[in-house]
């Protein structure tokens, strides 16, 4: 085992490990998204879908405590990541015109994942947390998501919402490629492919779940 | 002194293999109680360093670069040389002898170039399986093109880079032997001096430019492959750095130091733009292949070259040499275009260019073939000058190239002091009165991998060398003089800076020991050179002190030397009453203004020795016998 | 024209560095850009001052010794060219040009704008190379390549080495420069039994030379003088997950 903790080690292993667990966010994105947009089916369909999630609650819990570790895996690695570099750059350029070199977004996923963190904090103690609290086959998760203090019905939180999936859209517009590219499967042969695909990541998903903040908050 | 050149017995083509067998050899146990000291890590010294240490000595390799990689041999753009005969035109062995022979102009010893020929298919080999990337054909196999002075392709090239890859892949043999620990490097060390232990070579004085520390080492033979002189004339191909420094005190140590007036000029650079030009740029002589040289029929024609009318242009190298046409040799290339630009032909805004024309080519290929195969000089050409040479024809003027002179060795690389052996640029070689072009660093290669490590045991096993220590009073005392040579130019504190006495120098070299010589020019650069050597002992301008990093005292340290060296060069050239190669002396030439040599009494290496620098140098000759090859006038019609 | 130089000027490693200001007039646009710091310079040596001290030699593009950050692009505003083959005429008048070391913990400054790229030899000395001593290799054309591969590890060992890509990097990394290496190597027939040790020993001397983490942002591919591909970055990382597992 020591050959693999070595190559986690090494920059990269780590890159590897950042470039794994990102995918495995990004898919989750999927699911997640295909839940969400049943709220557009109104109360019934959304509050039916969460009651059968807690009824399979064992598996959902396991399927958390992996997500949580894949999660914790890509928060502490980018962490360790973003100090090393800033480490191998003491010093920085007097004159440093950026974006002749680089796209921002590529040069900021320690901020966009930073805040997307932050964001997560306060979705989870919202909606995640209201969610665990909530039993029997009258809980109206639909009613706590639109319409409570908390919900997307205050424009606060919707356009909060908006903001941090902008953020999130971001990051996956670097992040997504870049995964790639760190498998070494960016030469030509895949670029086109790779490329069509992350628009579904960064451009598609990100705006599915905008359109949800977007049409309670400021539609509907 | 009497110089014995030590060729083997035997027929030309048995030479070195008779001699590789009578050789002594060092036994593979007994080679790790060797110590080497490897001055220059371009082609010949890299490559000698990493194959001495593959062999088992201890190598200690000293180069001014901070790495091995920088080296000028990196600058090198056409290819090598080798008589792999692949594209089946009729070479061999014996007619890249032959040529190498005929293209100097017949001053270089014939053994040695008919063993340079000899391992030239080695080189090829050993690049190839170190990874070097040539340029292949479509059928996987390697691809050839043809060069000046040769009518057959033997040229190896990888892209308009060839130096690089080729010093990439020694710097890659070295850095496998570093990594063992075979070699010790020092990156940023300036050789300033050679210690000598009983008449030996024994160790050298080096300044570690970083931190000014100034420090010795022993071994029990020293090699330099530092390279040539073409820095004495300021503007040259070479790079900032290049210097004779090496070489000079070797010289002054007593090594001779062979025909110093044969320089190479290179035909087709880019020409100077102003006074501020710092170095010139060469453009590989491949683009001859292609490109058309020319120049309007009627001087002082400015107009813009694509409005001049086929039939008022002079294609000079093909209407002359119809038979090599625009693939002449180097020297013959350059007085060419010395001559169009002295009856008023020359073109571009100092009248010092003549033309390179692609247009042709480009009609007939395509411009995709030429991007191809000369897009990055092309790209470089528009760089510096701002103009397209896909529309405009290039501008073109000979410059300073390469230096065929250089420390005097034997058959065996070693010069006239004992255990110092010379290789590459840096000794008088094999190119005799002029190189061809690809032939640089087939040499460079040949005395590092091939000859060297050779030719090395034979002298380390006739042993006789008592051990030494940096700590003795020799090496101390050497140390002593060293700094103290530095001490005395730096207080001279006065108010002219290196690169001005530099200028003033380049510009009497070029002006009087440049592409065209005559006694009185010479005798003039004689005068004018010891008044600028005293100008720099007395107005030199250098900041700082020695034990920093102080880059204008480097500079300052290697101008002393060539301020020496100017001076030989001229005594050289005007001692030689004959024109042949690159040293062309106007009162010699044929009624074509062609190169009159005259074999009955110039067919020599004219090797030097240092005495005193009082302007007295000794004279020594080393007859050049030609059993092979018989003397005729070069001829390119 | 006149130009305004703003050096950064430092006295040796361990000296604390900060930026000078010089004006520099009759500059010429036909000048390199080293030619005007040329002149710069013989000014200052002549009014007493120390001239800036940079790194240059071949001043063709070629040696990779030159290298200089010059208003936060390094080796200049142009594409694909090193700094001393940077002309004048790519300025106008009444510029102001920073010009600083590259910066990166693995590359300390030496004296102003001249530092100390060692660290690119010892990933050398880790395994850039194939081990074959001199004499008893095979005839060169034993082994076809096909001229794709040919060319495309002639195009990876195009790399002059001059640390741009790890200048340019806001993380300092150095993976184009070994990319390019192993990538030459991998590529060609010569280089495919050393193929595993290779890449894991280079990556591992680069870890500890103190580059940093490749983020992918490519800013080392637009700043290669040699317009090096980050397609080598690719190949890297395939190559040593290939080696690693």
């Amino acid at each position: 085992m020591t050959w693999l903790l070595q190559f986690f080690q090494s920059s990269i292993g780590k890159k590897i490990l950042m470039a794994v667990t990102g995918l495995l966010l990004a898919f989750f994105l999927i699911a997640h998204l295909a839940g969400n947009l049943m709220l557009f089916g109104g109360p019934e369909m959304f509050n039916n879908y969460v009651l059968s999630l807690t009824n399979l609650k064992p598996l959902v819990r396991i399927a958390e405590a992996l997500l949580t570790l894949i999660f914790l895996g890509h928060v502490f690695s980018g962490i360790r990541v973003t100090l090393e570099n800033k480490k191998a750059k003491p010093q920085s350029y007097q004159v440093a015109p950026r974006s002749a070199t680089s796209n921002f977004y590529s040069r900021t996923m320690a901020v966009s994942g930073s805040i997307v963190f932050i964001f997560l904090v306060f979705h989870l103690q919202t909606f995640w947390w209201s969610f665990q609290k909530m039993h029997g086959n009258d809980a109206d998760f639909y009613e706590v998501v639109v319409h409570s203090p908390i919900g997307f019905n205050n424009p606060l939180v919707a356009v909060f919402y908006i903001l941090a999936l902008i953020l999130l859209a971001l990051h996956l517009r670097h992040g997504f490629q870049s995964a790639f590219q760190t498998f070494g499967l960016a030469d030509s042969r895949y670029k086109g492919i790779v490329e069509k695909t992350a628009v579904l990541f960064w451009l598609i998903i990100p705006l599915g779940f905008i359109s949800i903040p977007l049409y309670f908050g400021f539609i509907k | 002194m009497i110089l014995n050149s030590k060729i083997p017995e035997g027929p030309v083509s048995q030479k070195w293999n008779n001699h590789k067998f009578s050789m002594k050899l060092v036994n593979p146990a007994n080679k790790r109680k060797y110590d080497i000291i490897v001055v220059g890590s371009g082609l010949a010294g890299g490559s000698a360093a990493a194959t001495l240490a593959e062999l088992g000595y201890n190598v200690k390799a000293f180069s001014y670069h901070e790495s091995p990689r920088r080296a000028h041999s990196i600058a090198a753009q056409g290819g090598i040389n080798a008589a792999k005969n692949y594209p089946n035109d009729g070479d061999s062995i014996y007619r890249l002898f032959y040529d190498t022979v005929k293209g100097g102009d017949y001053r270089a010893r014939e053994a040695n170039v008919y063993r340079l020929a000899e391992v030239s298919n080695n080189i090829i080999d050993q690049c190839v399986a170190q990874g070097v990337p040539f340029a292949r054909e479509y059928g996987g196999l390697l691809d050839n093109r043809s060069f000046g002075g040769a009518q057959v392709s033997r040229t190896f090239y990888a892209r308009g880079q060839t130096g690089q890859q080729l010093l990439l892949g020694v710097y890659s043999a070295l850095v496998r032997q570093m990594n063992t620990g075979k070699v010790q490097f020092f990156p940023r060390h300036d050789m300033l001096d050679i210690v000598k232990v009983d008449g030996k070579a024994r160790g050298v004085v080096t300044r570690n430019l970083e931190t000014g520390e100034i420090t010795s080492h022993s071994a029990h033979a020293v090699i330099l492959a530092t390279g040539g002189y073409g820095n004495v004339f300021f503007l040259s191909t070479n790079a900032m750095a290049s210097n004779v420094t090496a070489s000079w005190r070797a010289h002054k140590q007593g090594a001779c130091f062979a025909n110093p007036c044969f320089t190479q000029i290179h035909p087709t650079c880019i020409p100077v733009s102003s006074d501020h030009q710092s170095k010139l740029t060469l453009m590989s002589e491949s683009l001859r292949n292609d490109g058309r040289v020319w120049v309007p029929k009627k001087a002082g024609d400015d107009r813009n070259p694509n409005n001049i009318p086929d039939e008022e242009r002079d294609y000079y190298l093909e209407r002359l040499y119809p038979s090599f046409g625009n693939l002449v040799p180097r020297d013959v290339a350059s007085r060419r275009a010395k001559e169009m630009c002295d009856k008023g032909h020359g073109v571009g805004p100092t009248k010092l260019a003549v033309y390179l024309d692609f247009a042709d080519v480009i009609h007939r290929n395509g411009k995709d073939w030429v991007s191809e195969k000369y897009g990055n000089l092309f790209d470089m050409y528009r760089q510096i000058t701002g103009e397209n040479p896909y529309e405009t024809p290039m501008k073109i003027y000979p410059a300073v190239h390469y230096t065929m002179g250089g420390l005097w060795v034997d058959y065996n690389l070693m010069s006239t002091v004992p255990g110092l052996h010379v290789l590459g640029e840096a000794n008088f070689s094999d190119h005799g009165a002029n190189r061809l072009g690809a032939s640089a660093l087939m040499q460079g290669l040949a005395d590092g991998y091939f000859i060297i490590p050779y030719t090395i045991g034979d002298y380390l096993a006739q042993g006789g060398l008592k051990e030494v220590r940096t700590s003795d009073d020799t090496f101390q005392h050497a140390e002593r003089l060293v700094k103290e040579s530095l001490e005395k130019m730096l207080a001279i504190k006065g108010s002219k800076t290196v690169d001005d006495i530099h200028k003033e120098l380049g510009k009497v070299m070029w002006e009087y020991v440049g592409m065209a010589r005559n006694k009185e020019g010479l005798e003039k650069a004689l005068e004018l050179i010891p008044k600028l050597k005293d100008d720099f002992w007395k107005n030199v301008l250098i900041p700082g002190g020695i034990n920093e990093y102080n880059p204008e005292l480097e500079k300052a340290s290697r101008l002393a030397d060539f301020l020496e060296l100017g001076e030989l060069m001229a005594r050289d050239a005007l001692h030689r009453e004959e024109s042949c190669g690159g040293h062309f002396r106007e009162e010699f030439q044929t009624e074509e203004n062609e190169a009159k040599r005259n074999d009955e009494d110039f067919t020599y290496a004219a090797a030097w020795e240092y005495n005193g620098g009082d302007g007295n140098p000794l004279l020594h000759k080393e007859e050049l016998k030609f059993d092979e090859v018989s003397l005729t006038t070069r001829s390119y019609k | 024209m006149r130009i305004i130089v703003q050096a950064w000027r430092q006295y040796d490693r361990n000296s604390e560095g900060n930026f000078e200001s010089y004006p520099v007039d009759n500059v010429s646009e036909d000048m390199s850009f080293f030619e005007m710091l040329d002149m710069l310079n013989n000014q200052l040596l002549k009014d007493g001052k120390d001239p800036i001290s940079f790194d240059h030699d071949c001043r063709e593009g070629i040696c990779g010794t030159c290298g200089i950050m010059i208003n936060g692009r390094a080796h200049g505003p142009l594409k694909g060219v090193t700094t001393c083959q940077l002309h004048m005429r790519s300025f106008k008048d009444g510029d102001t040009l920073v010009i600083e070391p590259w910066r990166a913990r693995a590359f300390p400054v030496i004296r102003d704008l001249v530092v100390d790229r060692s660290g690119f030899d010892r990933v050398m000395e880790a395994g850039g190379y194939v081990s074959v001593s001199t004499g008893g290799v095979p005839d060169a054309n034993v082994i076809p390549i096909l001229k794709d591969d040919a060319d495309s590890a002639f195009d990876a060992a195009a790399c002059i080495g001059c640390g741009a890509c790890v200048a340019a990097c806001k993380n300092s990394s150095a993976m184009l420069f070994v990319g390019a290496k192993v990538s030459q190597y991998a590529l060609l027939p010569q280089g495919q039994v050393e193929r595993k040790s290779r890449v894991k020993n280079m990556v591992g001397q680069m870890d500890v030379e103190g580059f940093g983490n490749c983020t992918n942002t490519s800013a080392c591919e637009v700043e290669c003088p040699k317009e090096i591909s980050v397609e080598n970055i690719a190949r890297l990382n395939r190559e040593f997950v290939k080696a690693s597992f």
